[in-house]
């Protein structure tokens, strides 16, 4: 079902990862998916595989919701790794007719797969583990030093966050729409292509407008409590970094040294 | 003919954080040409319920029964009884797409594959039902205003020929003019197509002007169930989920705590209105 997209949706839990700070996990994050491309070989894959259960775990984020968000790309996964798969040149270790498997293409398919998974499921325990204020906060407060290029810091923050809470209540919305379209008789499962791409049409022009709607109605809210950006906005929460938060950054370093000795093997 | 719902358990996103009981076993037995009331605090799990009605939801636990067939059977067909059941849903004018309001009608009777002439016959006469004017069929439906979107989305479902018709608040938002009018046009359908119709509402006072039973919902439990006059004689226990008798209730229930000895079963100003008399002449 539509409501199973679980990508870049909030998780409540009471765990050391949700109380972490949430730049230390936006930086983590991203450390981890720079470190993902160093990896040169399966031991590495392995340990950056093993460092992410062991996160997983301590997040108290079950494993099967997290899982869940790959459905959503599990068709890009399958084009790259066919993509790998059959148009990588080398030494042959398979060929039938004109399909002809490569022990480059393998290995290349293999690490790719992984790559990409590892990389899904490390982002999305961000989103699962940080709240969409504390992910703007967060932002903000790491890009801060781009205001002196006269980046809109702030503004970029906030559209990221409200992206971000959109997706639940978008998919919210399909649903009910695809309920109230099916409740007239609407079949979506059945006929070919062009039967099913027609068969959208009643679902993506309601959700749509509904979508403006909602935009429309956000920001006459945001108007109505006198919102107008970054300039001179004080926090209620302002971020603080606490003991935790430097035990992280010390694993993070650890975690890159490793990975990083791991290519000498 | 009927619709039987034997011990219904349904729970939104199980095995998560967001797990959530909706209904917790629901049994109820529903006749041809009943006129319901379904009503029930904000979050009771009204509208949960009515979705088990046409199969857009599959129950947890517990079974439903559509003229003696169990709707979960592997080889029921669910699209049938989409068309048997009509089910307007709350703020149906969401759902508007087409260009015109007469092409949005006849979606529902286009996808039960019907020749064209019946499609706009049936198109027709549920916008007249509605009371669309017939200079309106050829607007956008997104030029209409609230209530007329309303009505629209209604014939959508109407024009299905639905042998049971459910309606999820259908008033929800609109003003009271607006909201007597399709109330009183949803009862006219009744009569007229001698159709089932279940009426999801939180206001005492529409559903005990039309209705012939009431169910009331609370946390997922059908709490009290049959004639108005019968429920809104636990007025208190209503007061207790959230919920009210309708105000003259509490009229002919005062006047009958001073002593004036008029009949307390009053759910509407005219009944109250014939207790009050019948006193006063003695
Ligand atoms: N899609 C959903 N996912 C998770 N929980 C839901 C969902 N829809 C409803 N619920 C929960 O199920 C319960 C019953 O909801 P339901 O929509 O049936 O209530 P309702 O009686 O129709 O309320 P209202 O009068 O506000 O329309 C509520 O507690 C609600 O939070
Ligand atoms: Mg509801």
């Amino acid at each position: 079902m539509i409501r199973d997209i679980t990508i870049g949706q909030y998780y409540p839990a009471d765990s050391v990862l949700h109380r972490l700070d949430p730049r230390v996990k936006l930086t983590g994050t991203l450390v981890y998916i720079v470190s993902l491309f160093l990896v040169k070989n399966l031991w590495g894959y392995l340990i950056a595989a093993l460092a992410l259960a062991a996160v997983i775990r301590a997040s108290k984020v079950p494993f099967g919701y997290i899982v869940k968000g790959l459905k959503a790309v599990v068709i890009l996964l399958l084009f790259t790794v066919c993509f790998n798969l059959f148009l990588t040149s080398g030494t042959p270790v398979f060929e039938w007719k004109f399909i002809r498997i490569t022990k480059e293409g393998l290995y290349l398919a293999f690490s790719m797969a992984v790559r990409l998974t590892l990389l899904i499921l490390g982002s999305s325990l961000m989103t699962f583990t940080t709240t969409p204020n504390e992910l703007t906060d967060g932002m903000e407060s790491l890009l801060s030093p781009l205001k002196k290029l006269h980046v809109p810091v702030h503004e970029v923050a906030m559209m990221m966050s409200i992206a971000l809470r959109f997706i639940p209540i978008l998919l919210e919305e399909t649903d009910k729409i695809m309920k109230a379209q099916q409740a007239r008789g609407a079949d979506f499962e059945s006929g070919g292509i062009i039967k099913r791409a027609k068969a959208m049409i009643p679902i993506l022009i309601p959700l749509f407008i509904s979508a403006f709607r909602r935009a429309g109605d956000l920001a006459m809210a945001m108007e109505a409590r006198c919102y107008r950006g970054g300039a001179g906005r004080t926090k209620m929460k302002p971020l603080h970094y606490h003991g935790r938060d430097a035990g992280a950054w010390i694993t993070m370093a650890m975690f890159v040294a490793v990975i990083v000795v791991s290519r000498r093997f | 003919m009927s619709i039987i719902i034997d011990q219904l358990n349904y729970t939104y996103s199980p095995g998560t954080a967001y797990e959530k009981q909706a209904l917790k076993d629901i049994s109820l037995v529903i006749e041809d040409g009943e006129f319901i009331g379904l009503i029930g605090h904000t979050g009771s799990g009204k509208s949960t319920l009515i979705q088990h009605l046409n199969g857009l939801v599959k129950a947890t636990g517990g079974s439903v029964y559509y003229n003696g067939a169990d709707i979960y059977d592997a080889d029921y067909n669910l699209k049938e009884l989409r068309t048997k059941v009509g089910l307007v849903f709350q703020y149906p004018e969401h759902q508007l797409f087409e260009t015109t309001v007469l092409k949005d009608v006849q979606f529902g009777p286009k996808n039960l594959s019907l020749t064209p002439l019946e499609v706009d016959l049936r198109a027709y006469g549920a916008l007249k039902q509605v009371g669309i004017p017939d200079d309106l069929i050829d607007a956008s439906p997104f030029e209409l205003s609230g209530g007329q979107k309303r009505r629209v989305a209604i014939a959508g479902v109407l024009a299905m020929e639905p042998e049971v018709l459910i309606l999820d608040e259908p008033t929800a938002g609109l003003d009271p003019k607006g909201r007597d009018e399709i109330l009183d046009q949803i009862a006219k359908i009744h009569d007229e197509r001698h159709i089932t119709v279940i009426l999801v509402s939180h206001s005492m006072e529409d559903v005990a002007k039309y209705v012939g039973r009431i169910i009331v919902m609370d946390h997922g439990r059908a709490v009290f169930d049959g004639a108005p006059k019968k429920v809104f004689s636990h007025y208190k226990e209503l007061e207790g989920i959230g919920l009210a008798a309708p105000q003259v209730t509490y009229a002919v229930n005062a006047l009958r705590e001073r002593g004036i000895l008029v009949k307390t079963d009053a759910t509407t100003v005219q009944e109250a209105k014939a207790a009050v008399l019948a006193v006063w002449k003695g």
